[in-house]
């Protein structure tokens, strides 16, 4: 037996007995705190759906709202608000989004690229309240009124910073033979761009827009100045009205988006501030239905993903 | 100069053979430091040419300036001449786009575009103005039949090209090369990724084509350049880290009786 053996012999087992001990200690203090930090989630999602679900039915997402004292009566105006917010921030920030990105991810020393990447990041830390005010100023005092078109201006501002990082990041990670492949094949940049190094990070890139989008309609506060809330939006009359007076298309769009518009978030806020049991009872529901939005965003872009590398893969 | 000793050494059945590419007295820069001093090469056409040389000794960066690849890094920058047909591919008025269609690139790791193996084929041809589906279809089907991937893919055309293992893989790039009928192809390592059964079919493929074409391959395996290719460059840097060309002659003649002591430790494997 060498010395090394015989001092194993002598403290084996008191070692072994200890080192289980610390190992049982250690195990169920990382398991118990991974539950507390998971009980604050499961709360949250819990208690909504416990406040929530009564109000619940299929009024509540096809009727507009009643005048306080009526039960009853939906969220469909915030509903249709909250898509056409969507849409419009959409149409406002993917463009030069993803073009800025493109140029980031291209450009990554020069001026203007080291000028962007620094202003993405200052535009993500600022409040997004400060936006609604910088749009309320830009676009709602010279307009003399609150509109649709202010809010997503609002929400494409609040957005962008997220689509230019997580696409230029998505577009760094393209690897270099690809491009190369391409540029070898004597396509010009644009071409290689356009039809290669897109569609190789197409996946990266739309779960970009979707986190964007499912951060966007759930912001209250730059929609306070811009959007303002209109428990009378009624898409379905505008559009009714624009059919009788035989108005084109951008007309009805034009009107849409030129009043004042309510969104779901901003209903809830306006909902649960007010006196009254039934309006407060509806604003959890709207939270549900807010809480479902986002995460049925979150589950089409996991299963598009997944969709997509399985036919990748063949 | 070790060039000129193997242009005059060329035996008669060789002498049809034309030269395809000349390089002349090329020095490539990048930044401030100088990576390729007065490289001298006659490639010929209808033949296979092997780089061989130790890592870092500017295989890649010779061979990247044959279709000038080098142009998209910055910074770098080259003295001399590359006569592709006798013709300047670095003479200002030279559309780079043709040259590219011209000289094809073939690289070290499959890099299939992420598109089905029939539109992989198609990208270069469409890129080029050619749009009808009878014209494309016959396109991608010699390529592929020249690129000996045919009979593999032919029931699954419109499966994405990630499908395929790494050997079909790279030769579906090498039939996307093919698409545009370029008079050169480049092949940068195109087997090093690849398990021997893979390579081997590369090799044979090469051996097919080569009929057709001019191909410049870059290789660490020795036995792959002693193997496939007819001539052999062996390339060293010097003191001052400059890649340098040593040796140029038949391969025969490298592999057999070099002239450089630097070139026979090396194929022998006692270099370093």
């Amino acid at each position: 037996m060498t010395r090394f053996q015989q001092l194993i012999a002598k403290n084996g087992a008191r070692h072994r007995r200890h080192r289980r001990i610390v190992n049982g200690v250690m195990l169920s203090l990382t398991g118990l705190l991974t539950l507390m930090a998971l009980v604050p989630l499961f709360w949250i999602i819990g208690y909504v759906i416990y406040r929530g679900a009564p109000v619940l039915n299929l009024n509540f997402f096809t009727q507009l709202a009643r005048p306080i004292g009526m039960r009853g009566g939906g969220v469909l105006f915030a509903i249709e608000g909250t898509a056409v917010l969507a849409i419009l921030a959409c149409l406002f920030a993917i463009p030069p989004g993803v073009l800025a990105a493109f140029y980031a991810a291209r450009n990554p020393n020069t001026p203007l690229g080291i000028a962007l990447r620094f202003s993405t990041d200052v535009l993500a830390g600022v409040p997004s309240i400060v936006m609604g005010l910088f749009i309320y100023g830009l676009v709602v005092v010279p307009m003399k009124h609150f509109s649709g078109f202010a809010g997503g201006l609002a929400l494409s501002i609040l957005m962008l910073p997220t689509i230019i990082r997580t696409t230029e990041e998505m577009l760094k990670l393209v690897p270099h033979t690809l491009r190369e492949g391409s540029l070898g094949l004597g396509a010009p940049e644009w071409k290689t761009n356009l039809s290669v190094v897109f569609p190789a990070a197409l996946d990266g890139i739309i779960t970009g827009f979707l986190l964007a989008i499912a951060r966007a309609t759930g912001e209250t506060a730059p929609l306070l100045f811009t959007a303002l809330g209109n428990e009378r939006f009624d898409i379905g009359a505008i559009i009714q009205s624009g059919i009788q007076a035989h108005q084109s298309i951008f007309a009805v769009i034009g009107r849409i988006i030129n009043q004042p518009i309510d969104s779901l978030p901003l209903t809830l806020w306006t909902y649960a501030m007010q006196p009254y049991q039934e309006r407060i009872d509806q604003s959890w529901g709207v939270a549900l239905v807010l809480m479902i939005f986002v995460l049925l965003i979150e589950i089409v872009a996991r299963m598009w993903i997944e969709a997509r590398k399985r036919a990748l893969q063949g | 100069m070790e060039t000129k000793i193997s242009v005059s050494k060329i035996t008669a059945a060789e002498a049809i053979s034309e030269i395809k590419v000349a390089v002349k007295n090329l020095s490539v820069y990048y930044g401030k430091f100088r990576a390729l001093a007065e490289i001298n090469i006659a490639i010929r056409s209808n033949k296979i040419t092997a780089i061989i040389g130790p890592s870092g000794c500017g295989k890649s960066t010779l061979l990247r300036s044959f279709n000038r690849m080098n142009d998209l890094t910055p910074n770098a920058r080259m003295d001399g001449e590359i006569l592709l047909d006798g013709e300047n591919i670095n003479a200002p008025g030279v559309d780079v786009v043709d040259v590219r269609r011209r000289v094809g690139m073939v690289f070290q790791r499959p890099n299939p575009f992420p598109k089905s193996i029939y539109d992989n084929v198609a990208f270069g041809p469409r890129l080029y103005g050619i749009r009808r589906k009878s014209d494309l279809d016959e396109i991608v089907e010699k390529s592929l039949h020249q690129a000996a991937l045919w009979d593999e893919v032919r029931d699954k055309l419109h499966q994405s090209g990630f499908s395929l293992s790494g050997g079909q893989q790279q030769r579906l790039c090498i039939a996307r090369a093919l698409a545009v009928e370029p008079e050169v192809i480049l092949m940068d390592e195109p087997a090093s990724a690849l398990d021997p059964i893979s390579t081997l079919r590369i090799e044979e493929l090469m051996h097919d084509i080569v009929k057709n074409y001019t191909i410049i391959i870059v290789t660490h395996n020795m036995q792959q350049a002693a193997r496939v290719s007819d001539y052999t460059a062996m390339m060293m840097i010097d003191d001052h880290r400059i890649g340098r060309l040593i040796e140029f002659n038949e391969t025969q003649v490298i592999f057999t009786n070099p002239k450089d002591k630097r070139t026979e430790d090396y194929v022998t494997g006692r270099f370093g």
